[in-house]
């Protein structure tokens, strides 16, 4: 915990968004977790991007289970709203909002043990149901509150910092989102914010469920050699698979695109991702070759990041259940409960 | 980029900008710390130990440390450096303990030097620790210069002069009080091993227009400011214009208003941008009723009946730098007295030209600026005397100088070989998240000064204006210092490249990238590294990727919070002290504080 709260003071040349606020202004209150934490680089990237989409902070809503990285929430956006769920039951919470308000911007913010471990079941619904939201899983390979326990994302081999070997398979919530149906995927780095800010951005863009698993070193428990999820090891075995760029709606595009034949996806909103540097033949809407690439890649050792899939077309928790086109709270109370009246007649009817 | 050499230690001495900025290069920083701290006499000592005048500087210096203050850039005021000096000065307890021993053997040499101002008892605070003997010429009757004579005692009481004089003619110096040195051939005859002259600019420049010499109440400012220093002048007219608007028009301007000026105008030329005194003092003599008009040129002087009765001016439009003028009318403004404070000069009537001491065109001394040494080997110069009028704290600088120099002849090391500055670098860590200075920023604006209220100052001459701080206003100001002394301090083989650092950083500074050129880096940091006059530090390449880490320096508040959120401790906060040489570089100048 550091010893002061961070000065307000500004560098001269701090930039100022579309809202007028600085970067600074997407700030939430210190943050406790241990110095060099991989969370608190993706908290800085949560605030870069939400910063330049000038997301205005009441319109937010911030969603988390528990573990170190469901902390995070309290660390951007001071002005946003907030629920930090039991562990492993955001996703039910987070779907619960959605379906009363659908106006927020819905941020999770997760670890691979809330996730993956005791809310497995949980994130797997709200993937079928391609709840609107952003869904970020600090992914560390361990149970960090709780001092370093292997998680369910643990590599066979991964060494905990005694020396002992974890035996069982890892789950890759990328793959599991795929064989679910999810409708974007990404994976990123916590330590490349060049390439995670824009995944971020173009997520809040999707329309529906989109899974961001980072590898986020645990600095405590989890950064030792022998570790697959430390620092240098990460380092040593990520691939940029896809290299990203967001377009936000409203800029002319066309005369940007390059003659490198990169894949543009053009989302609901407008916005558009534009991939480059992708592997020869690697279409980010085709489900199977993500999932074939993805295997190859984890057999070879490679930790594959990036944009991986992105599918705009599936119809998201709203339009599956037909909800109303506004929040709940703007529809008038008569009409969210009819009264004993009409409960009776509903009742009649099943006589 | 090369990786920054931190070692060399001009690199952190620049980003303490205040102490950069001064001559003499005081260690502000620490001496506001020791404040803080409520260790003033240790505070005065360090400040003395580099300025020579604490107290008196704590009233009058021209502070070219604070329009550099980092804090100015941060949230638009600088740090009262100034004015804490001043505190340091009043508050100061016994301290006669702390000064140089005295050696009672001498060393065998003999200087002499010509003037008591600033320079020449700067020079003998630095030679007399080291055995020498001085003997010192002023032709008034109280040591002090133009510090006495030319800045009114409303600003700076005798008391404090003869305070802060007297400390170091106890140190033994042989002061021959209303003895001019008429001939520097005479002085040179009575076997000196060297002579410093440290005469100031002791002549106020004139103004030949039509009617100056019709009457007897146009005024020299300095010597005018002189007279009353020493009483013989006690009144002036109701009406006075003073020409000229540097810090010696205001100091006369002021002093009329005490002795009975009621309409009291300054004349300026140029507009204010231009003008040469500091806001300050300006601020302060308008408080006091004084009018500043600009643009006007004094023209002639009106006399009727062989009385001055006023002058005429011609009213100016400027261009735009206030380059060109343009006339556009005379303009009458009626007087009783004209006090002309347009500037000094130097004036050396009683140097023979023969010597083998060259004069420039200008007719001053040529002098080696680093040395101050002239021509002739065995004089030197310092202060105003030396490279024409600066102020009190060049003076000292110079004097420092010129010590090392006299100490170095003497001892028959060319005086080119100057003594080289020396640093320390400490760790301040004293725990997880716990540094030994106060590392947090305090929001406090820049304190206000307090002056005695416009009845009780005009009641007589020489009440101090100027209360000094009250013990809130000095804790607040002193948490207003950003510690640039206590310097980040990066290992880049430790360094695992978690982005903690940036990540937590309040102003941006820190950016790790790939390399590149100085000029291309400085436009793709986390913030553009726009103001050219700070450093950007580079460091070696990272172990686990290659880049750099980049640091610009500008506004880097010190806080810390990138030495608390690296898991590595690849930064550090580490308290920077430069070793400034002296004269013999005595041991008691090297410790950080004394003990
Ligand atoms: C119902 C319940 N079971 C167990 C725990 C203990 N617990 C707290 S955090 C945690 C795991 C967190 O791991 P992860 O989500 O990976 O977060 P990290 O700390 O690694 O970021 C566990 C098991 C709990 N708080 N509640
Ligand atoms: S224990 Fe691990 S996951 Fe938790 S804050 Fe520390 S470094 Fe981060
Ligand atoms: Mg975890």
């Amino acid at each position: 915990m550091p010893s002061i709260a961070k000065p307000a003071v500004l560098h001269p040349s701090a930039q100022r968004n579309e809202l007028g606020l600085t970067l600074r202004d997407y700030e939430g209150s210190m943050s406790t977790l241990c110095a060099g934490c991989g969370h608190d680089s993706v908290t800085a990237a949560i605030v870069r991007a939400l910063w330049e989409l000038s997301v205005e902070p009441h319109k937010l809503a911030k969603m988390s289970g528990i573990g170190c990285s469901s902390k995070t929430p309290a660390y951007f956006v001071t002005g946003a709203h907030g629920f930090n769920s039991a562990h492993g039951r955001m996703p039910p919470i987070a779907t619960g909002a959605n379906a009363a308000n659908r106006e927020l911007l819905y941020i999770g913010v997760s670890g691979d043990g809330d996730s993956l471990s005791i809310g497995l079941g949980h994130l797997c619904h709200a993937i079928r149901r391609n709840v609107r939201m952003v869904y970020i899983i600090e992914n560390n390979g361990v149970y960090g509150l709780t001092k370093g326990q292997f998680s369910a994302s643990a590599d066979v081999g991964t060494k905990s910092k005694k020396g002992e070997a974890n035996r069982m398979a890892p789950i890759d919530p990328i793959q599991l989102g795929l064989s679910l149906g999810a409708t974007f995927l990404a994976r990123g780095f916590s330590g490349d914010k060049e390439q995670l800010v824009p995944i971020l951005k173009a997520a809040v863009a999707h329309r529906g469920f989109a899974i961001i698993d980072v590898v986020s070193p645990c600095v405590t428990f989890n950064d030792h050699t022998g570790s697959t999820k430390s620092y240098l090891y990460t380092r040593q075995h990520r691939i940029r698979a896809t290299e990203t760029d967001y377009v936000p709606p409203a800029t002319e595009i066309l005369t940007e695109i390059s003659p490198r034949g990169e894949t543009a996806v053009t989302l609901h909103d407008g916005s558009v991702v534009r991939f480059s540097a992708v592997p020869a033949d690697y279409n980010p809407s085709d489900r199977l070759a993500v999932a074939k690439f993805l295997q190859e890649n984890a057999a070879d050792g490679r930790i594959v990041t990036g944009l991986l899939y992105v599918d705009e077309a599936t119809p998201n928790i709203h339009e599956m259940n037909n909800t109303p086109a506004k929040a709940l709270t703007s529809v008038p109370w008569s009409k969210l409960c009819p009264g004993a009246e009409m409960l009776n007649a509903l009742q009649e009817e099943f006589r | 980029m090369k990786p920054t050499d931190v070692q060399d230690p001009n690199y952190y001495h620049k980003v303490v900008d205040c102490q950069w900025g001064c001559p003499a290069h005081t260690n502000v920083p620490e001496y506001i710390r020791l404040i803080a701290q409520g260790r003033y006499t240790e505070s005065y000592m360090l400040n003395r130990k580099s300025n020579v005048f604490p107290a008196i500087l704590g009233r009058t210096c021209d502070r070219p440390c604070e329009p550099v203050c980092r804090r100015a850039r941060v949230d638009t005021s600088p740090v009262a450096i100034c004015r804490l000096k001043r505190v340091a000065a009043d508050l100061k307890g016994e301290y006669g303990h702390l000064l140089p021993p005295i050696p009672a053997r001498k060393n065998g040499k003999h200087i002499a030097c010509v003037g008591a101002g600033p320079a020449s008892l700067a020079v003998a605070n630095d030679l007399m620790p080291l055995g020498y003997r001085i003997t010192m010429f002023e032709k008034s009757a109280k040591p002090g210069g133009l510090m006495r004579s030319n800045i009114p005692a409303f600003r700076l009481p005798g008391s404090i002069i003869d305070e802060e004089c007297g400390v170091i003619i106890d140190m033994g110096v042989d002061v021959r009080y209303n003895t001019p040195v008429p001939s520097l051939r005479g002085l040179l005859q009575e076997g000196y091993d060297a002579v410093f002259v440290g005469t100031g600019a002791p002549r106020g420049k004139n103004l030949e227009i039509p009617g100056r010499y019709d009457t007897d109440r146009i005024h020299i400012g300095i010597d005018w400011l002189e007279s009353v220093a020493f009483g013989h002048i006690d009144s002036i007219g109701e009406r006075v214009l003073i020409i000229g608007v540097g810090n010696t028009a205001m100091d006369c301007c002021r002093t009329s208003r005490r002795l009975g000026g009621k309409d009291i105008k300054v004349m300026a030329r140029r507009p204010r941008d231009f003008f040469k005194a500091s806001p300050w003092e300006l601020e302060d003599a308008e408080e006091e009723g004084v009018d500043i008009l600009i643009n006007f040129a004094p023209k002639r002087f009106v006399l009727e009946n062989g009385r001055l009765v006023g002058m005429d001016f011609e009213r100016l439009s400027w261009d735009v730098q206030a380059k060109k003028s343009q006339t556009l009318e005379t303009v009458f403004f009626p007087c009783d007295d004209v006090i002309l404070a347009i500037g000094q000069e130097n004036a050396f009537p009683w140097i023979e030209r023969d010597l083998g001491i060259e004069f420039d065109k200008w007719d001053m001394p040529v002098l080696d600026p680093t040395t101050l040494q002239s021509s002739l080997p065995n004089v030197f110069f310092g202060g105003d005397a030396a490279l024409g009028p600066k102020n009190i704290i060049w003076a000292v600088e110079q004097a420092h100088q010129a010590a090392i120099s006299i100490h170095n002849f003497c001892e028959g090391i060319p005086v080119t070989d100057r003594p080289p500055n020396g640093m320390n670098l400490i760790s301040q860590k004293m725990g997880i998240s716990e540094w030994s200075y106060h590392n947090d920023f305090n929001p406090a604006p820049r304190q206000k000064m307090k002056h005695v209220d416009l009845v009780e100052r005009f009641r007589e001459l020489n009440v101090e204006v100027e209360l000094g701080f009250s013990p809130e206003q000095t804790a607040r100001e002193v948490q207003r210092c950003l510690n640039c002394d206590i310097e980040t301090e990066f290992t880049p083989k430790r360094c695992i490249e978690c982005d903690a650092c940036i990540d937590i950083c309040p102003t941006q500074c820190l950016t790790i990238t790939a390399n590149g050129d100085e000029a291309e880096l400085r436009t793709r940091l986390s913030a553009p590294a726009l103001n050219l006059e700070q450093a950007i530090y580079a460091s070696a390449p990272l172990p686990q990727t290659g880049r750099i880490m980049v640091k610009d320096e500008d506004v880097c508040v010190h806080c810390g919070l990138c030495a608390e959120r690296c898991p590595t401790a690849a930064w550090d906060m580490q308290k920077f002290e430069i070793l400034i040489s002296l004269a013999g570089t005595q041991e008691w100048n090297t410790a950080l504080v004394p003990a």
